[in-house]
Formats: C-alpha cells, structure tokens, sequence
C-alpha cells in the first residue's frame, strides 16, 4: 500500500474520495472543451465522470473502518463520514447513469453538466464529514452553488431558470441565516469546533440559557430546515424540482437532503445535545406541519415531479420525527432512512427521465408498454409509501420504532396516519401507468439507464430485506461519532 | 425430502412467488403456457397443503411444522413460522381456493401474464401471513398481499375499478399503519428485543395501556373482515373485481380479519378484549340484522352475496369473542365453511356473468331450466351459506348458535333471526332468477357449465357434504387449538384481575 494514505500532515485518506471526484470533475471540464459543438450521440463525458465515481467507490472501501481526524479537526473520517460518503457516490452514481439517456435527448450533454454534479457530490460528501462550524459552512456552499447551476441546466425551459432563481435568491437568503448562526455562537462561545462548542457548554452550564447561544442554536436551525425543505421554507422546493432536468431533481431531493441532514444532524448530536429538550419541541412543531403539509399537497398534484417535490418535503417530516426522538437509536434510523430513500427517490426521477414525463398523463399506460419502468416505478412507489419488503418499509419501521422507544406516541400516530395519506398519491401514479388505457408511445432509453434504474431497485430491495450489517454499522457509528 | 418436509411452511410461502416469477419469463401471448405454469404451481401447493393438514396432529403441540431463523438482529426481527389446527385449515383452504381461482379464470384475456403472477402473490402474502409467529414478519406479509390485490382490482376489474381498488387499499392501509404503531409499543414494553408472539401472550400489560393497544390491533381487523362501521369499503370492492379477485377477497381474505382477532387482537390483550365484549357483541348483531336487510333489497346479484358475507362474518366473530367452547368450535368451524361456501357462490355468479353481462337479478328469470347442473350447484351452495342440515354451514351454525345461547340468550335470538333473514334474501333471490318463466331471448342461448367449470366446483360442492356428515373428523383436530385459546384468554384474565386487587 502506498504510504500517502496514512501522510502525518494534512491526512489526505480523510477526504481521499473527494479528492478523486474532484480531479475527475476538472478532467470532466477538459474534456467537455473538446466535445463542444459535436453531435449528440453519446455521453463521453458521463462515461469520465462514472469512472470517476467508480474510483471513488474503490476509495471509499480502501479507508473503510479508519477513524481520522485530518486538518487540524475541520474534517474527520469516522464511520457516519464514511457513510454520508457511501450514501452520497450511490446518489451521484445512480443520477449520473440517469443523466447519460437525458442529457442527450435533451442536447444538453456539456462537460459543466457532469463537472457541477461532481462537485456538488464533493460539498455534499465534506458536509458528513466537517466537524467545524465554518467547513459545514463552506461545504454547504460548495455544494449549493453548483446546484444552483445544475438547476437552471434546461436554460430554454422558463420554468428551469424561474426555479433556479427561486432557489437561488432564497438558498441565499437562508446560508445568510446559517452565517449568522455560526457567528452567534462563535460569539458566545468563542469556537467553531463542535467538539469545543460541547466542551465550552459543559464547563459553563450557565450559557444553556444564553440569549445568544440560543439565537444561533435557532438561526441554524433555519438554515437548515430550509435546506431540507421542510415547511414553511418549502415554498422553492416544487418549482425547482419542477423545472430542473429530472434527474437533477432527483439528485437535489436526495442528495442536498441527505448531506444537509448529515452536517445538521452531527451538529446536534456533538455540539447541543443538552438543548435536545428545547429544540424536541420546536422541531416536533415542524415535522408536523411537514408532514402534513407536504403529503396533503402532494395529493393535488397533476405533476408528477410537483408530487414528488411534496413527497420529499413529507420525507422530511418523517426525518425530523427521527430528530425529535434525539436518541442514538432514532439517529442511526434516519441514516437508514437517508440511504433507502436515496435509492427510492433517485429511482423514481430516473424513471421520470427516462420516460420523458412531467404529468401524470405523460405516464398513462406506460406500464404495460414499458414493463421494466413500469416495474420499476412500482418497486419505488410502493417503497415510499412505506410497503414491505421495500426498504421505504424498513427505514419507516426503524425509524418510527426509536420514536415510539422515545415515546413520541402522538407524533408517531400522526406520521403513520401521513404514511397512509401518501399511499393515495404514490399508488395514483400507479392508476395511471396501469389503469388508465393505452400508452401513445413507447419511452427509448440507453443501457446505462436501464443500469441505473436497477441498481436502484437492486438497492430498495436488498436493504429492505437484509439490512442487518447496514444497521448494525449505523448504530456503531452513532456510538463512535469523532 | 427430510430438508423439505422441514420447511414445508416456507415451500408452501416461496412456491408461488417462484411460480409467479417463472412467468414473467413468458413471452406476453404466450397464454397457455402460462396458465399452464399458473396451474402447476398452484396445483403442486394444494399438494403440499394436503400434505400439511394430514402432517398436523390434532394430539400434539399446539404449534407444529415450526421454523425459526434469526432475521434483522437489531430490529429483533425474526423468520419464525408455525402454525396451529386454524392456521392450518386457513392455508389448506387458501392453497385449494387458489388453485381452484386459477382455473376459473382461464377465460380471462387481458393481459394474463400478469394476471396469474398477481393470484400467485397473494397466494404467497396470505400463506406467510397466517404461518408467522413473529409480529413483524406477520405484518410484512399482511401488507405484501395487498400489492397484488391493488393490480387485480385495478387492471381487471369492473367500471368502478379505480375508484374501488383505491378505497381498498387505502382503507386496509390506513387501518394496518395504525396497528404498526401498537406493534412497537407491545416491542419496547416486553423488552426482550424480538417480536414472538408466543412471548406477548406472557406480557401483563396494564389495563391502561391494554385498551388502546386492543382498538389499534381491532381497527386493522375489523376493517379486513370487514365489520360495522368499517364495511364501506366491501360491497363496492367485491362488485368491481374480478372473478377471482372477488374470491379471494370474499373466501381468503375476510379470514384473514377474523385470524387476526383469534391470533393477535384477543389473546394478546384478554382484558381489553373482554371489556369490549359487549360493544363487539352489539356491532356485530347491528351487522347480523342490518346487513341482512339491506341484503333483501339488492338488484345485484353480487352486492346481495358480498352483503350476505358480512353478515355471516358477523356471527362467526360474535361466537369467537363470547369465548365459550361451542362458540369457539363453530367460529372457526363456520370460518372454513364460509370460505368453501361463499367462494363457491361467488365462482357461480362468476360464471353466470361471463355468459351474460347484467348482474341484476331481475334479468335472470327461469335460468334453471336453461342451465340445470349450474342451479343445482347454486342450490347447494345456497343452501349450505343458509345453514340446511346435511351442509357444513348447519353443522357450524349450530355451534356457534349453541355457543352464543350459552353466553347469552338475548344475543341468541338476534343472531338466530339473522339466519331467517339470511334464508329470506337467499331463497327470494334464488325464486327470482332461477324459476319463473324464461322471458328473455339471450338467456334461451345460455349454455350450462361446461367440463372445466363443473371440474373446478365440484370439489367446493363435495367439501359441503362431506364437512357437513363428517364434522367430527375436521373439529378433532382444532379441538385442543381452539380449547387452548379460551384457556389462554380466560386464565390471563383471573390473573389480571387479581393484580389489579
């Protein structure tokens, strides 16, 4: 083995993934100055970049098990790094292989395109593993800038660049709060490790009730619920999904989620885990109002990317559930929970893409003409709706299992009264693909999204059946947290 | 064959799941090879099903055939199944109506294919579901069967389909996630880290928590059976379904409901169970009585037959909650026979109406000079659903009656005029479209049944004689299981109550 993986200073194996994807990301962007003005056949530049995922992936299993801090404790490597890492190339993996059919359909196969997913994979896979106030910051926007591009991508479609600028006037607006959280807490506390934040709090107790702590503590919050999404800072979320390139939306509803849960989730667990009382409340305030908000809209919707917009902002309600338990147990549900629904809901968009469909009735009768999207879009809809053996089941399951041990009875009754809402949307989807007469034409789509969407199945249905060692890991790393 | 006949309860599960996958392999018109393949594994597992209930000893272990596997350690998930004599019957009828299911539906021409994998699935979730020993698995399977059930309706169905198969779904669903949440709270009281059920019976649970514990498990199965209120969803479901989707709905599935009270809802929590005796009671003779009349004045002649089913279902689940012996016996007696009857009733109207298109009984007069072998069977049917002696439903009517007079006479005499209400509607629908002048000009070409539907029922119609003289041979092997129950539900009750003081 070569000796750099275990280099004293800075210790390069902490992000030794990123590193790859991004000198894939620059070859992306080269490359894609050679290919310009060529035709649209295929997609060498999503060939690079999957290479470049490939890479990562023998990265990520080289530095499996190691728990590293690295550049003087801004980042680490601990096995809830690892996973975020894991969960994170698995996203981009499976949106890259979707994005390999759309782009070209689309003529809009640049390098840029591959180049800000990778990028944005990089900010997102940092975010899980920042254990510094101001890297979750940088990390946030490293990953949000390039989202925004990737948003507006479809830049002849009106509504993709309206969602953008929504996106982007607002994701703004809300890194501004996140900003001046981390300021306020610097303030009070004079540290922007997480670890020296706890400390800071253990040896003063008297700041547990210091206006200013408490201030950032809420203006992170913020921030961060609007990144997931939650409501009222929803109000983006389905025209973005609605305008971006499909299989954008898919990366965004999984992937921004899953690292802006990862950085929001380790800061409350290191950092403010004695103000897990005051947040509970708050937080179970907006995971009802999520919950219902997103599913009851979602059931109105005629757009099948709208709905689905809506069903990640329930998604995230289920999710802060999870976060009021504030247990060990409760955390390592929602990385379940993360890791199922990045499978479900990148599967989904892929489908979407794939089948170049925005309405529900540019899907009516597609599954009896298209037997393997059809099959596929019901393996997703099924899993989110939370029916067995579809990991959606498992991670709803654990999920909701840690909340009833936290003794949340009242919010889990409600969330399992808005998994049976949702099964109304998630199976009308399914109403018009198979009830609802013929399909005018059949969907042509290329080998790698045939790929990617059976991976996607492959991953819903393996970790909804046998997620003993996904688990048991989880429940380690949550233990361990550097 | 030793490897085999271990594990015949996850055969008997897996089979048809691999029969159903077997036949995504088929090219789309392919038809026969695929209802041949459909046939073949479902034939193969009513084999195993035969083999199943003359392996199970009424004499021994109240749980036989079991199979335990760790699963999800850290869920506490486990693959534990067993079954005792009700589980068993359920799965030997659900293997014989499945298969019976199959062939009625060999006429059907819309996408096959995917038809026959969606009876098989069902097969599977209903099989798994009543063999799991473990909470969860028992609920994952609960919840698989209803993925099929969803497409049949959906795809297949009458005009009223989508709207149909919806309210299904969502009804069934909404009453199961609930059930969900009462799972996790019996999981982290017991504390033990798994979902046995043989451990919740030990459980002491306070009366408190028993109460809300007991509604959540009722809902999810009063919703499956369905009982008062919650039977909305029924008629229209059973009307616009398939043939076979109408069956298994009507024959397999409604047990299912009614299992869940005898496995879970009842001995799990006694006290609650008792307590709510006499609102249970009072629901279902509403149901006895109410049911039945509006039964009397339906036009459709398969609205009549779904009515009629929650109204026989009503009096099974009476007979199970006043837990005395006869009642108990007759419950699951009257279970099997309400699964061979109405499953016969409904394949006969079934092929009644892929001859003509109406389903209203007023189009059907004098057909029984026109199709005699089909009205002889559907007197037989009838007659056993009205409870004649010589019928299997006789024999269970009459012990759950017993059972019923003992506990309490007054409920006796109400359910007692449901039967006479029942006899009403059967016999004057059956006037109606079986005698009387052969009016129409369409039904003078109807043809009687032909080989493969005589085939297919001639089985049901032998079951109705021969549980009907025979009883004794297939209530010896329950007898020690449904005893066991009462004694479970009874002791656990006198030991809570003496805590309590």
């Amino acid at each position: 083995m070569v000796d750099f993986m275990s280099l004293a200073e800075p210790k390069l194996v902490v992000i030794l993934p990123e590193i790859i994807l991004s000198i894939f990301g620059m070859l992306v962007l080269i490359a894609g100055v050679f290919g310009e003005g060529k035709e649209y056949k295929t997609s060498y530049n999503g060939y690079i970049s999957i290479v470049g995922v490939i890479f990562a992936f023998f990265a990520l299993f080289l530095i499996y098990g190691k728990n590293v801090s690295g550049f003087n404790h801004m980042v680490v490597l601990d096995g809830y790094a690892w996973f975020f890492k894991l969960v994170t190339l698995i996203i981009v993996a499976l949106t890259i292989f979707s994005s390999m059919n759309y782009t070209v359909k689309k003529k809009i196969d640049l390098g840029e395109y591959y180049a800000l997913i990778l990028f944005a994979a990089v900010g997102m896979m940092l975010m899980g593993s920042s254990t510094n106030l101001i890297m979750i910051f940088i990390s946030l926007e490293m990953m949000s800038v390039a989202i925004y591009c990737l948003a507006a991508f479809n830049k002849n479609d009106e509504k993709s660049v309206e969602g953008a600028i929504k996106y982007f006037i607002l994701g703004a607006f809300s890194a501004g709060f996140l900003l001046l959280g981390i300021a306020f807490i610097y303030g009070a506390t004079g540290v922007f490790d997480l670890k020296e934040v706890a400390r800071f709090i253990k040896i003063y107790p008297e700041y547990l009730h210091n206006p200013m702590l408490l201030g950032g503590i809420a203006l992170i919050l913020t921030g961060f619920l609007f990144k997931v999404s939650t409501v009222p800072f929803h109000m983006w979320t389905p025209d973005v999904y609605e305008g971006a390139p499909s299989p954008i939306s898919g990366f965004m509803a999984t992937g921004v989620k899953a690292a802006a849960f990862s950085a929001f989730l380790r800061i409350l667990l290191t950092s403010f885990n004695q103000f897990a009382n005051e947040y509970s409340a708050i937080i179970a305030f907006f995971a009802v109002i999520t919950m219902f908000g997103g599913n009851l809209l979602a059931l109105v919707q005629q757009n099948v990317k709208r709905m689905l917009a809506y069903s990640s902002i329930a998604h995230a309600g289920y999710i802060l559930v999870g976060i009021v338990a504030a247990t060990n147990l409760s955390s390592s549900a929602i990385l379940f929970y993360l890791l199922g629904y990045g499978f479900m809901n990148v599967g989904a968009f892929s489908v979407l893409a794939a089948s170049n469909a925005r309405t529900l009735d540019d899907i009516k009768g597609m599954g009896l003409k298209n037997p393997f999207l059809g099959v596929a879009m019901c393996v997703f809809m099924f899993s989110m709706a939370g029916v067995p053996p579809a990991v959606g089941f498992l991670g709803k399951f654990y999920l909701f299992s840690a909340a009833i041990n936290a003794k949340l009875y009242g919010l889990t009754i409600l969330a399992v009264i808005n998994s049976a809402i949702s099964a109304y949307y998630y199976l009308r989807v399914l109403v018009y693909m198979y009830f609802k007469g013929e399909a005018k034409e059949t969907a042509t789509y290329n080998m790698a999204t045939v790929f990617g969407i059976s991976l996607a199945m492959a991953g819903v249905l393996y970790f909804g059946i046998l997620p003993q060692s996904i688990i048991e890991f989880l429940q380690n790393s949550i233990m361990h947290l550097l | 064959m030793e490897i085999l006949f271990n594990h015949i309860l996850s055969i008997m599960i897996f089979l048809p799941l691999a029969g159903a996958i077997t036949l995504l392999g088929f090219q789309r018109d392919n038809n026969g090879g695929v209802k041949l393949t459909a046939s073949f594994f479902a034939f193969l597992n009513l084999l195993f099903g035969l083999y199943l209930f003359f392996g199970y000893s009424g004499k021994g272990a109240i749980f036989q055939f079991i199979e335990k596997y760790q699963w999800i350690k850290s869920l506490g998930i486990q693959y534990y199944l067993g079954v005792d004599a009700v589980s068993m019957y359920l799965i030997v009828a659900t293997t014989l109506i499945t298969a019976i299911c199959i062939v009625a539906s060999w006429k059907i021409e819309k996408y096959v294919r995917e038809y026959f994998l969606c009876i098989l699935f069902v097969e599977s979730g209903v099989i798994g579901s009543l063999a799991a020993l473990d909470l969860v698995l028992f609920y994952i399977f609960w919840e698989v069967m209803l993925i099929p059930m969803y497409f049949l309706i959906g795809i297949w169905g009458d005009y009223k389909r989508i709207y149909s198969t919806l309210k299904f779904y969502i009804y069934t669903m909404a009453g199961s996630v609930i059930m969900l949440v009462a799972i996790f709270t019996l999981y982290w009281l017991n504390g033990k880290g798994n979902f046995e059920i043989l451990e919740f019976y030990k459980l002491h649970i306070p009366m408190g928590k028993q109460i809300w514990l007991f509604l959540a498990f009722f809902i999810a199965f009063a919703i499956k059976v369905p009982l008062i209120p919650f039977h909305t969803w029924q008629p229209d479901t059973y009307v616009n379904a398939p043939t076979a989707g109408t069956v298994l709905l009507a024959a397999v599935l409604s047990k299912m409901g009614v299992y869940g009270f005898y496995r879970f809802a009842m001995p799990l929590f006694p006290d609650a169970a008792i307590k709510f005796t006499p609102l249970i009671a009072t629901l279902t003779l509403i149901a006895v009585v109410y049911i039945s009349l509006i039964a009397i004045v339906q036009k459709d002649m398969k609205r009549l037959i779904a009515y009629s089913s929650i109204g026989h279902l009503a009096v099974i689940i009476l007979g199970l909650y006043l837990l005395t012996v006869q009642g108990v016996h007759g419950a699951i007696f009257q279970m099997l026979n309400h699964t061979i009857v109405t499953g016969a009733l409904f394949l006969l109207l079934g092929i009644l109406f892929e001859r003509s298109s109406s389903r209203l009984i007023k189009d059907y007069s004098g057909i029984a000079k026109q199709m005699p072998i089909f009205a002889t069977f559907f007197m037989i049917a009838m007659l056993a659903s009205v409870g004649l002696p010589g019928t299997n439903g006789f024999i269970g009517e009459f012990l759950l009656f017993i059972g019923i007079f003992k506990a309490n006479p007054w409920f006796g005499v109400i359910a007692c005029s449901g039967t006479i209400l029942g006899a009403i509607y059967m016999l004057w629908m059956y006037q109606r479209s079986f005698f009387g002048p052969l009016e129409k000009e369409e039904n003078k070409k109807l043809p009687d049944m032909n080989v493969r539907e005589f085939g297919y029922l001639i089985p049901l119609i032998l079951l109705i004689f021969i549980m009907g003289i025979f009883p004794q041979y297939f209530i010896q092997k329950f007898d020690s299981t449904s005893k066991n129950f009462i004694n479970t539900m009874k002791t656990k009750n006198t030991i809570s109550m003496v805590i309590d003081k």
